[in-house]
Order: C-alpha cells, then structure tokens, then sequence
C-alpha cells in the first residue's frame, strides 16, 4: 500500500509560457529594428535601450510597492515590449527623458494601476506616446530624414550626445538637420492646395510609401506573418486594420486621385503596418471573440483615416488604438460566439 | 443552429464525418499498454465494493458482516440506480467506511469481502430466446444485473434505455472512440471481443427499438475496424455500420462525437435523445451481451493499468473491488520516480491518496505519472487574455471570461456564459500559457451553481410556506372576525326584536 | 467667446433632453426593489432581525427603516448581495442580531414529546407535522433552521442538530488562491 500526494488535473501541460510569448513576439519585430537602424541610424537602439531600461526600472517599483513577487512578472518580457514597441513610434533624436515620462505612464498609471498583467483596459506603449505627444509636440515632432537623404548622417556618438544633453553637434541646428515626415508632408501639401502626384515627386517618396519608412514597414509585415504563422496572433485583427484602411481610402483616391494618396500609400506610411500587427493584436486591450476582432480592426483602421484625413495630427493610430480599447468591452458583449447546442 | 428536420439529418449518422470546433491534438502514448494481451489478475486477499457506484445515492447492502455470498449475487440495491452484486464467492468481512473512488477522497461505507477461491457462481437467468423476448424484460433484466455506463458516467443503462425507448430512437451510437490519451481498456476489447459488443449492439437495439446501430472507433493502432465490420458480417448484420472517427480530443465526449458523426448538436439543456440517438460505450455493450444471453452481472471490467510510472504497462480484466495495488504489483510495480497515480486519464482523471482505493464501475484506467510529467514550466501567471483557451474549447465557450467570473463570484453572469454546459475535458487548461488551472475553477465554480440552484429552490419553497401560513392565518382571523360580526349582529336583531315586539318569548329567548 | 458660451449651452440643453427622453423611452422594467431584496434574502423567517419574518424586513430595507446587516443566516454574503444591489456600503453583521452559523435543522425527542403543539403554531413554515395529544415530527427538507420552535416547547424535547453533510453535498473546492505558487513562501 502507498500513498500519494494530491494535484488537481489535467495531469500533463505544455511547454509554452507567457515568456514565450512575449519573446516571440519581439523577436519578430527584430527584422524591422534592423531596417529601421540601417534606414535612419543607430538613434533607435538608443531609444530601445533607453525604454527598456527605464520600462524594468518602473515595473520592478511598482510590483515592489503593491508586494508582489518580483521574478515572475519582471521574467515574462512584457515590460519589455511594451518599451520596444513605444520606442519605434518616436523620433530617435528624442531626449532620454522623454522615455523616462511615458514608460512611468505607461507602467505605472497604464498597467499597473489597472491591476498589472492582463488587466490593463488601455494599451500602455500607446498610452505612453500618446501623453509625451500631446505634452512635448516640439520634441516628439523632430524626425529625421532617411540616412541616404541626410545632410548630415548622425552617428552612434552623435545620437548619444543629442539623446542625453539635448546639444546638437557643432554648426548644426534643430531645422537643418530635422525633416517632416512623409504623411506629415502629405498633409500639409494637400492642405495648402498641391496636387498628391506633383507632393510626390519630393525625394522624400519612394516607391509607394515614404522613402525608408516603406522598407521598414515591409519588414514589419514580415513578423507580422511570421507571428500569425505561430498563431501567437490571429488574422482578424491585422487584416481587419489593412483592409479597413484600404477599403475606405479606394473611393476616395478613385474619385480624385490628385486629392487623396492611393490605399497602399496610406498603408505603408506611419506606423499603421506596426499596429496592424504588433498594437492592436495587444490581447489584453482587445476583443476577445474572432467577430469583436474583426470590428475592432475596422474601428482603428477607419478612425486612423479619418485623422489623417481631417484630423490635427499627421497620423492617427495611436489615438485610433486607445478609443478602440475603450468598445473593446462593448463589442464583446455583443458579438459573444454561439456556444454548443445553442 | 437552424435546421428543419434534425431527427431526419441524424438518420444519415455515420455517412460521413464532421469536425466539432476547438479541440487539440494529443500524443496518445497508448501502444504501451497494449503490447501484451489482456489477462484476468489473481484473486487478492479482499475486495473492497463501494455502496456509491453510480450516479444517485449510496445504495442499501442487502448482506452483513459474516454472511457468505456467491459470485455475483446481489448484495446492494439503491432504486432507480443499477443493482451492485459480489465479484466472487467468499465471505463478507464487514461493512465499513473505506476510502472510495471518488474526485472527493472521502470514505464511505464499502462491503468488504475475503474470497473463498472457489470462484462459485450464483445461480445464472440468462434469456435463452432474445428474439421472441419483450423488451421490457430486456430492460429489467440489464437492471437486474446491475448494467451500467461503463465510460466513465456510471449513468444505470436501463434508466437511459426505457428513456430512449419512449422517445423513438433510431439510431443507437456505440461510442468506441476512446479520445484521452493512454486509456487503451476500450480498445483492446474490440480487438479480442468484437462479436460480444456486435451481440450487445443488436440486444440494444432491440431494446430501444432503434433502426441500424453506428460504432464509432478511433483505431490509434489499427485492426479494430477491420475485426468489428469482419464481427458484423459474421453475425449477418446489416444494420451495423463502423465508422472511423477524427483522432482529435475530446472527440470521444458524447456531444463531441454526435457532431462528427451526423453534423448536428446537441440543444443546450437538451439530451441526445431529442435527436433520436442514444450513445453508450462499447463495453456496455459488451456486457449487456454477458448480461442477457450468460445472466451474468457486471462484476469485472477491462481496465488500462499505465503511465511512465508504472514499469510494465498492460491492460487487466480486473474484479470490481480490486485494490490498484494489486494490480499495480501485478505489472511489475511502480517506477523509481512515480508521484501521482490518477484514476482516468492525464486530461480528466482525478487523483487519489492512496493506492489501496478499489475498481468501481467507473474506473477505466489507473495512471500512474512521474514528477516530471507533472511539473509545470512555470508557476500559476494572470491571465493574458490571448484567447488560446476559447480557440480550443470544443463547447464554443470563453474560458478566460467564466474564469474571471468564477473568481469573482459572478454566479449570474456564469451561468448566462454557459458555465453548466463545460465538459471538464482540459483542453483549455493545456493550451494556456498562464498555466491557470481553470479545469479545477471551473469544477469549483459547477459546484457552486448547482449549490445556489438547490439553495435557491429550497428558499423559493420556504417563502411559499411562510405566505401560506400568513394567507391561512389571516384567514382564521377574518372568519372568526366575521362570525363575532354575525353573532352581534344577530344578538342585536334579538334584542331589537324583543323590545319592538314587547312580548319576552322563552323560545326566543334561548336561540 | 459668446459663440462658445452659446454654443455649449444648445448642447448642455440638446443632450439633457436626450438623456431625460431616452429615460423614459429605453426604461428597462424591472421588480419592484422589495420583491428582489426579498429574493436575496434566506427565508429563514427566524426574526432575528428584528422582524417577523423575511418580507416584513425586506420592505424596511426598501423604505431605509432598517440596515441591511441584521441579518445573521444570511451572512456575509447575503450583506455583499444587498450591498451591490441597492448601492449602499457594504458592514460587517451586526452582533446584536446575532452571529453567523451553519445551517442546522431541528429534531424532536419523541420519547419526551407530550404532543401540545405549542412548537407547530410556532413554527413559521409548518415545517413540523402533528396534532393535539398526537406525536409532533419536524420534517427535515422543510426546516429553516430559525429555532423559533424552542422557546415554547414546555418540556424540552426540541434539539438542534447539524445537517447532514454525505456525498451528495460534496462540491469541488476552490483552488488555492496563490496566484504566484512558485514564489510565494
């Protein structure tokens, strides 16, 4: 006779984790990180590390003050996406202390004052960007053009310099070395009367999106496919975004073409292809059932355009993500799946 | 779901398969208990008969302490439940508390019986005429003989036959798919009996009145369709159709598998049988054959005895109330690093305390596992809503939003997810990254709801109680107020009566 | 500036008439508040409350006379219950009314039993059958629990006992709440 100690069933599991998750996540935005750096210069690393680092720096704080456990939330890399994913949507000249403000919002207020992993109603990259945004316009608005077109390419040491003390290298200034973007460019152009086809003949454009930006949106796509090949995300959601965006903005750019940019333009500017595939797929903020994810993409697509469109700000995804996040729990309740025998 | 006539759809059961949704692939790892054929264990010192073998109450023993029984005679019976009867002839030893195989680890009064070795049967009542049988006596005599559902509901199948039968069934579904992995007992019965389960096939039904029968088989290894339709034509049925299921689990869950196989659901709160399909297992219908045709009652089952823990694997016709560790020794012992022996499967098995707990009705496999077959990667995470957990579901339900609601005591909004309809069978517990244990939430929760059920019912009929009693006391009170009314009233007209006719009547006076 | 005065002014008025119009138009009919605190409540009828029986201290909750932690079979969670549904903070039960029990039924000693049904017109739900010089039973299924019957019974013969607790009322447990097993010591 022997005894046994008692375990609830089932009584085998899976290798997988929420670790697991979070990294393959990140690993396949490590494809556009890459084109991103060879495109625009090492400033994106920086800002990468930067976030990261100030991103750990807050959650280990916070998980500290509410006293609990350290080593398995500070392990699953969530803290960690949230960082990368918030650093590719700024500029890569922004002072390091604009990380330091929106990771404390973005972890502190976004995350864990919701209740920490797997409670927060907003997601926090975008909640993050969106208050240094609105706060700071001025250094969130100081892109830089594509390496090729640049007067003057920063280096490694440069971007360092700029990062930390906010002090230009000798002889330049903020205007000569900054560029609008191409969506920015875009809107200004329409606005002020020019034709879409004559805004484009500008260097800035390539072939079908900004110059770089269409590069590094490619790049994106393709972890994108990678994690929908995984099933780490499903299709709903990115295809509900694209779609949207390109369904809405074909009538538009068939009625007058000099008007409006074509679909594809739109689709691989700004950061739309990024949350397409790596924001809205946030499972937290977002739709439960397959029907909810659909709509949800549609609801970011849509309001992403009309902000371009009509809106202040040159691109709108950020704001289209968090007003999508507050009907993420409205659409659940009302596209529950049928269940057996129902 | 919409369609016109579902019992006519389900007519065509069989012809071809469909996929339920959700659901996972599993690794079966069951070729290791069905390297050897399947052998009947030696006689052990005692044999523990729990009185809680099916669903309903603990049953009434008919023997005491002392009393020598034969082999299957009757020795407890708990109506409408299935009879219980002794494995073997011997003596009862007493009738005590004994540790049970239950998901609860409690005791609960068990007839414990020392064999005599003389394996003596009671005298047998078989049907010697089937055909020119009524099936009424069919029915009784599968009561008689304590039949029940033998994959693991332990549901008394006379009940579910006399059900079926009122409600014209036309299609008996024989459920040979034995989804979880390791559990191979049904297998290697269709492998070494199949004309036993095509003669118990036929038998019910015959009993249900039913038109053509469908033997559902997920054949992991091969041969078994082959020796059941080789059974069937043996047996010149032409009313028997096998048919090879998806290997996808939980496909052998009665609701699962009547998707596959006719493309139709079951209604929620509805059973199988508004379709016009009854589903048993085949080893029920292996002893209903026994049953009907031998008299003999179910005292023995096939029972898969594995797992890494266990160091010879095979599968036992096992006596009821065999303690595992007989059967346990019987295959060699345990393994160097053993931790946990489960009865039922990795998916939905339960455990238990102590290997000295007896085969019942119910227990189709013993598993014994490893430490590391059972340790998680990680500890218990929150969960991250990535929605894994409803993609596999195989009743269309949201795990993560009945888990939130479970632990936050939201009974209402529980039960209008559909928290009653979860089949338990883990599937969304495996796939879930966090490594909640949401199949333990959700027994916890199932509980909890019948709990408020019952409660609620008993308060409803407590406040009908208390109304009544105010509504007749309230009565009493008015009569009697209103025959006080009367009474003045009449003593005034008297009096009034008197004094205007002026005339003292002693008559009158009286009344 | 007077068009954004004006301006917010026609929309403050526009959406509270829309508000005040959807009001009454999308009013959800529901039970009066009485009968769902009643429905919440355990239906003892012990008075412990102060109240003879459930409705009469339903419908003080409901015209604010009473609190709504005087309640002791309901427990804990009957206070949450009524604390959610009529918006009012949540208290611990009040000890004057008494302390929450389990549940016990009652049974009565038949050897001491005189038969003067005293304990059957006290019992709130008739839960006790019997007749004058005849023997009194309780029924068990019936009995609340509310201990009423005791004070009037002359010669004692009322017990308080456990109820019984089998198999059948076994119900899975709740699993641990550690979120974090791994580390938490």
């Amino acid at each position: 006779m022997r005894n046994f100690e008692i375990g609830g069933a089932p009584h085998m599991s899976q290798q997988i984790t929420v670790a697991r998750v979070m990294l393959q996540v990140l690993l396949a935005l490590v494809p556009g990180i890459l084109a991103y750096t060879w495109f625009f210069g090492p400033g994106i690393l920086i800002q990468i590390l930067l976030a990261t680092g100030f991103a750990l720096l807050f959650e280990s704080l916070m998980l500290r003050f509410r006293g609990q456990p350290l080593k398995p939330f500070i392990n699953d890399y969530s803290a960690v996406l949230t960082a990368v994913l918030f650093a590719l949507c700024i500029p890569p000249l922004a002072p390091w202390w604009i990380s330091c403000i929106a990771m404390l919002f973005a972890i502190v207020f976004a995350k864990h004052l919701y209740g920490g992993l797997g409670q927060n109603v907003f997601n926090p990259a975008m909640v993050g960007y969106i208050v240094v945004l609105i706060s700071f316009p001025q250094a969130m608005t100081a892109w830089l053009p594509p390496l090729a077109l640049a007067e003057y390419g920063m280096g490694l040491f440069d971007s360092l310099v700029v990062i930390f003390t906010g002090h230009l290298p000798a002889s330049l200034s903020w205007d000569t070395i900054t560029q609008a973007t191409p969506l920015d460019t875009l809107k200004t152009g329409v606005e002020s009367g020019r034709m879409v086809s004559e805004i484009r003949q500008s260097p800035l454009f390539g072939e079908f999106g900004g110059k770089g930006w269409e590069w590094i949106a490619n790049w994106f796509a393709l972890g994108g496919l990678y994690l929908l090949y995984k099933r780490v995300i499903s299709w709903q959601v990115p295809l509900a975004v694209i779609g949207s965006v390109v369904l809405l903005s074909l009538p538009f750019w068939m009625a007058d073409p000099d008007g409006n940019p074509f679909p594809m333009q739109h689709v691989f500017s700004g950061a739309l292809v990024l949350a397409a595939f790596f924001i809205a797929t946030d499972p937290v903020s977002g739709c439960v059932s397959n029907r909810g994810r659909l709509i949800f993409g549609a609801g970011v697509g849509i309001i992403t355009l009309v902000i371009r469109r009509w809106g202040g700000y040159p691109d709108g995804v950020a704001f289209a993500v968090l007003l999508m996040n507050m009907a993420a729990p409205l659409i659940d309740r009302y596209t529950r799946p049928r269940m057996y025998g129902e | 779901m919409n369609y016109a006539d579902p019992v006519e759809a389900a007519r065509d059961a069989g012809k071809r398969t469909h996929h339920f949704h959700g659901g996972l692939k599993l690794k079966h790892n069951k070729h290791i208990s069905c390297l050897v054929p399947v052998k009947r264990p030696p006689l052990p010192e005692f044999l523990v008969v729990p009185l809680l073998q099916h669903a309903g109450d603990v049953a009434e023993p008919f023997v005491k302490a002392g009393d020598h029984v034969l082999k299957g005679q009757q020795i407890g019976l708990c109506e409408p439940c299935a009879a219980i009867h002794a494995p073997t002839s011997g003596t009862v030893e007493a009738i005590e508390n004994r540790l049970m195989t239950h998901s609860s680890g409690m005791t609960g009064p068990c007839v414990v019986i020392r064999p005599d070795g003389k394996d003596q049967w009671v005298e047998l009542k078989p049907i010697t005429d089937v055909l020119n049988t009524s099936s009424d006596s069919l029915i009784n005599q599968l009561q008689e003989c304590g039949i029940a559902g033998l994959g693991g509901a332990v549901f008394p199948t006379h009940t579910k036959t006399l059900d079926g039968r009122e409600r014209q069934i036309h299609t008996l579904i024989l459920n040979g798919s034995e989804c979880e992995p390791y559990i191979s007992c049904d297998e290697m019965l269709m492998r070494e009996q199949p004309e036993k389960i095509v003669l118990g096939a036929r038998i019910l039904r015959r009993a249900l009145g039913a038109e053509q029968v469908v033997i559902a088989i997920e054949d992991q290894m091969g041969a078994v369709q082959e020796a059941l339709t080789y059974a069937a034509e043996c047996a010149e049925c032409t009313s028997i159709l096998v048919v090879k299921v998806t290997k996808i689990y939980p496909e052998g869950g009665e609701r699962q598998l009547i998707k596959v196989l006719t493309g139709l659901e079951v209604p929620a709160g509805g059973r199988p049988s508004d379709l016009g399909l009854v589903c048993q297992n085949v080893a029920t219908a292996a002893a209903v054959a026994d049953a009907v045709l031998e008299g003999k009652p179910l005292i023995e089952r096939y029972i898969t005895v594995t797992g890494n823990g266990i160091l010879h694997p095979r599968n036992f016709l096992a006596l009821i109330g065999t303690p595992f560790s007989h059967l346990v020794e019987a295959c060699g012992g345990y393994t160097e690093d053993v931790a946990r022996l489960v009865v039922g499967g990795p998916m939905m098995g339960y455990p238990v305390s102590s290997d000295s707990t007896p085969v019942v009705k119910a227990s189709n496999c013993i598993l014994a596992l490893t430490q590391k077959d059972i340790t998680t990667p990680q500890a218990e995470m929150p969960c991250i809503r990535c929605g894994e957990c409803s993609r596999a579901c195989p009743a269309s339900l949201l795990p993560q939003q009945l888990h939130l609601q479970i632990r936050n005591s939201m009974w209402d909004e529980a039960q209008e997810y559909g928290l009653l309809a979860c089949i338990e069978c883990g599937c969304c517990d495996f796939v879930c990254p966090s490594h909640i244990p949401l199949v333990q939430w959700f027994r916890y929760g199932k509980g909890q709801l019948r709990q408020r059920a019952i409660e609620t019912q008993a308060t409803d009929i407590a406040r009908e109680r208390f109304e009544a009693r105010e509504a007749r006391l309230l009565r009493k009170k008015q009569e009697r107020a209103e025959k006080m009314a009367r009474r003045k009233q009449m003593l005034k007209d008297k009096v009034a009566h008197k004094t205007t006719a002026n005339k003292p009547d002693g008559k009158e006076a009286d009344a | 500036m007077l068009t954004a005065i004006l301006t917010l002014t026609v929309l403050g008025l526009a959406l509270g008439l829309g508000l005040g119009w959807a009001g009454i138009r999308l009013k959800v009919d529901t039970d009066p508040v009485v009968d769902r605190i009643d429905a919440l409540l355990p239906q003892t009828q012990c008075g412990q409350c102060g109240y003879p029986g459930c409705r009469p201290y339903a419908e003080a909750i409901s015209k604010e006379e009473a609190d709504i932690n005087q309640c002791p079979p309901g427990g804990e969670t009957g206070i949450r219950a009524l604390a959610d549904l009529l918006g009012r903070e949540e208290k611990p039960l009040n000890p004057e009314n008494g302390e929450e029990k389990p549940k016990t039924v009652v049974v009565i000693d038949e050897l001491r039993c005189i038969g003067c049904t005293l304990c059957i017109q006290a019992c709130p739900v008739d839960a006790i059958v019997g007749a004058a010089k005849l023997m009194h039973t309780v029924i068990e299924s019936e009995c609340t629990g509310c201990n009423l019957c005791l004070p009037p019974c002359p010669v004692d013969c009322i017990d308080i006992i456990e109820t019984t607790t089998g198999i059948s009322q076994w119900r899975s447990p709740r699993p641990a709440e550690n979120l974090y097993p791994a580390t938490a010591q």
